[in-house]
């Protein structure tokens, strides 16, 4: 990155282009700064030890739970089970009803419509996923249309995945056209954008994904479809970190990160919240710039929210599945 | 956004269990000191913490008639099976009582508990875990069929790793059939003493080995004691000039472990956020109180503005203060004194115009502290760039081709360890051959392994302390005649 980054007051040197080719991207994204997974997994595995206690636990808990996409993505997906989950979203904790809601519900794109219409104006979104997830393997016309259905049922933002398959033959301009092309389809729905970082096999290769995602757009870049193991890994998360605080450093744009998958319980959340803070910066600790792709963490989260203040557990039946 | 600082996370001090006076460990038991008791403070309270007994020149002789009576008696009768036994069980001590000496480590030097806990500790065993399994397997080291034991060994360690450095002198002497006499630092003699109860705990017979704390003439009369076979020193080149000096002509064995000025060299297509991780921990690990700290940066022109500008918000991240604290990445300097001389030398960088950024983290109002120091565009020539600061201060300077990078590396009189970092693995090898350094880290820094020799050139001393060089520091070479002394029964009885 020795030619990409400056600081905000300077103007953006080094960038692509908007409508660079193939070859201009792939100049890019190979130039970026390496990534030395040694480094990487002893910094993240520090990082983890940090001790969260008290007062800050409580706020971390809290930001936690309002950070959370609550996610059902199953075939067997019914109306009846998208709206449990949504009045789950409405209400986490009855026993506790300053219990804040988490960000946003994300079904499939023709479970939107009921998520919405359960909803309602209450400032819970709905999320939906879509251009052929979670493998992508669709025509760009099939992955338009889907995300067009979504956002017609009223989703407000969309998590798309990338074609895994073309990044990693090296086609980036083709998925760098494909994230233009869907975000253009989302219109003012926000875009997460789904690295899968599980297939990617290298931290080189998620940086790489990451800033392809940024330069043509995305508003989130997101680790996985929780479909493909390994899902989100702190690891993994400190890369899209190090990237959206760069690409704010280099065009005073501030992007979002979600990672996904494989995040269940306080413990986890937590030491992502302090990921968060030590490698972005304070200024993520918003539900509007990091979120918490998962289902089960919110019950984890709510029972120890309970635990902090009466000071023993209740127990995993004294809070509802969904 | 929240406010999301962490609320204090203090370790608990009573599990360290710090009694109100500590003595010598000498043949075996605990005993009074002749000499006057020594006050240590917490470096994180500048509180007293204990007092020590401390031992005068006749403990000594006794301590060594000790070591000598052990050697020729119970210990070196022992299979190198048996020897290794003793060590698996103090290596386990140490593991079980771990959390009892991360509290008393961090109480008596003032390192941060998350390093006493996640690093001094757990190393300090794994020295013992592996140099109990050499212990049967010494015809290995390429001395010959059953290499022989000096004998009696004399050593003084620092205070900078108080129980790892008596664990890096103490397993590999024990496991080659030596007996020792260790003082540990005038600072720091807790850990050691604590050490000494598991060592007791193990049933180690008498005398091999004895913990002897005092000062630093306490150790000028150790290393100058006619009776040991070989000294292991590791502390300043100041003082390890003086044991050569006294040394010389004697016959005893020697190895000294002294300063470093080690360089971190940066090139342009390193891995940049883990070169800044890196170099943070070269200079930041243990408030720099390290010999072989990268106390030098070195970092090519092409990225060094931008990568001073991130390394500079990294370290406005560490978290500087209260050492208990789990969340405390940068703790308090071990001594007022060493304070001091790392305050001379930050006044001698102002005085010689390099120029001098601090982070802006809070210090707490007792205690020794100092926030990490950068001394940014620091020349060659001056003091902060050539001299061991011992202390949280970085020197930058930057190079343009490996040649240059390679020269000024190697311009200084130490030699302890150096830093490569770079995605082109041919340069990195090119570098390692070039570089006057012990120990050269590839993308990564202040790494050790019980398994890995380590050791400077030149000022930084010789001898090589880990793995089957530092085995071989505590051994006959197979050709070398005997003198003086008779010939130990050293050797493994069933051999």
């Amino acid at each position: 990155m020795s030619t990409a980054v400056g600081t905000p007051s300077e103007p953006a040197t080094g960038l692509p282009p908007a409508g660079a080719d193939e070859a201009a991207l792939r100049r890019f994204l190979e130039g970026l700064p390496a990534v030395d997974p040694v480094g990487l997994e002893q910094r993240a595995a520090g990082l983890a030890t940090r001790s969260i206690k008290k007062d800050s636990k409580l706020a971390a808990i809290d930001l936690a739970i309002a950070m959370v996409d609550l996610t059902t993505l199953e075939g067997a997906d019914s109306p009846g089970k998208i709206v449990n989950l949504c009045r789950k979203a409405l209400t986490p904790d009855a026993g506790a009803p300053d219990t804040p809601r988490p960000a946003a519900v994300c079904v499939y794109p023709d479970r939107v419509a009921v998520a919405k219409e359960t909803l309602g104006d209450s400032g819970v979104l709905v999320a939906s996923v879509a251009s052929a997830f979670p493998a992508g393997r669709s025509s760009l016309e099939v992955k338009i249309a889907d995300t067009e259905l979504a956002v017609a049922a009223g989703a407000d933002e969309v998590d798309m995945v990338i074609d895994r398959g073309a990044f990693l033959a090296g086609r980036y301009g083709l998925v760098h056209d494909q994230i233009v092309a869907i975000k253009q389809a989302a219109g003012r729905a926000r875009l997460k954008v789904i690295l899968e970082t599980g297939e990617l096999a290298t931290y080189d290769n998620v940086r790489r994904a990451a800033w392809l995602a940024l330069l043509a757009g995305a508003d989130f870049v997101k680790t996985s479809t929780g479909k493909v193991s390994p899902a989100a890994t702190l690891p993994v998360t400190h890369v899209l970190l190090q990237a959206v605080r760069d690409w704010k450093l280099l065009t005073g744009e501030q992007r979002a990160v979600k990672p996904a998958g494989g995040i269940r319980t306080t413990k986890d959340a937590i030491r992502y919240l302090v990921a968060v803070h030590e490698v972005a910066g304070p200024e993520w600790l918003d539900p509007h710039w990091f979120r918490f792709g998962a289902s089960s963490v919110l019950n984890d989260l709510i029972m120890q929210r309970q635990a902090q203040r009466a000071g023993h557990y209740w127990g995993a039946d004294y809070v509802s599945l969904d | 956004m929240i406010d999301f600082s962490y609320a204090a996370a203090p370790e608990s001090a009573a599990i360290g269990r710090v009694r109100d006076r500590y003595l010598p460990y000498i043949d075996g038991e605990f005993v009074e000191g002749k000499g006057a008791d020594l006050e240590t403070v917490n470096p994180g309270t500048g509180e007293l913490l204990s007092v020590v007994s401390t031992v005068a020149e006749e403990d000594l002789d006794v301590a060594v008639r000790a070591a000598r009576t052990a050697f020729d008696g119970p210990w070196s009768r022992l299979t190198g099976a048996q020897r290794g036994a003793y060590l698996f069980r103090i290596a386990r001590g140490i593991a079980e009582r771990s959390r009892e000496l991360a509290v008393v480590e961090c109480l008596d030097n003032g390192k941060p508990i998350k390093e006493t806990r996640d690093f001094d500790v757990p190393t300090a065993a794994q020295h013992f875990f592996s140099h109990a399994g050499w212990a049967d397997k010494l015809e290995h080291l390429g001395l010959g069929p059953s290499p022989r034991p000096l004998g009696v060994a004399g050593q003084v360690i620092p205070w900078n790793f108080p129980l790892l450095m008596a664990a890096w002198k103490i397993a590999p002497a024990l496991a080659a059939g030596n007996t020792v006499v260790i003082k540990p630092a005038e600072t720091t003699p807790l850990s050691i003493l604590v050490l000494a109860e598991i060592i007791a705990d193990a049933d180690l017979p008498p005398g091999v080995v004895n913990i002897v704390p005092g000062a630093g003439d306490v150790g000028a009369a150790l290393v100058d004691h006619p009776g040991l076979d070989k000294v292991a020193f590791t502390g300043s080149t100041a003082v390890g000039r003086q044991i050569q000096r006294r040394l010389a002509g004697t016959g005893r064995k020697f190895t000294l472990e002294l300063g470093g000025k080690g360089a971190n060299i940066v090139f342009a297509d390193a891995a940049q956020d883990q070169a800044v991780e890196g170099v943070v921990n070269g200079i930041f690990f243990n408030q720099g109180q390290v010999c072989c700290a990268g106390s030098r940066l070195l970092v090519q022109e092409p990225v060094a503005e931008e990568f001073l500008a991130r390394l500079k918000s990294r370290v406005e991240t560490l978290r500087v203060g209260d050492p208990m604290d789990k969340n405390t990445d940068v703790g308090a300097i071990n001594s007022a004194a060493q304070l001091d001389r790392i305050t001379a030398l930050l006044e001698a960088g102002d005085a010689e115009g390099a120029e001098r950024w601090t982070s802006s983290c809070p210090l707490p109002d007792r205690g020794w502290y100092l926030a990490p120091t950068i001394f940014e565009q620091a020349s060659p020539s001056m003091r902060v760039a050539r001299e061991e600061i011992f202390g949280p201060v970085l020197s930058v300077m930057t190079f343009r081709t490996p040649e240059e990078a390679l020269a000024k590396a190697n311009n200084t009189p130490y030699g302890l360890s150096a830093g490569v970092w770079t995605e082109k693995g041919s340069r990195a090898m090119a570098m390692a051959a070039g570089l006057r350094a012990g120990v050269v880290w590839d993308n990564t820094f202040n790494r050790f392994d019980p398994t890995a020799a380590f050791g400077g050139y030149r000022e930084s001393g010789f001898g090589r302390e880990g793995g089957p060089a530092g085995m071989r520091a505590y051994l006959h070479d197979d050709d070398e005649p005997v003198l003086a002394r008779p010939a130990s029964t050293g050797r493994d009885g069933d051999r």
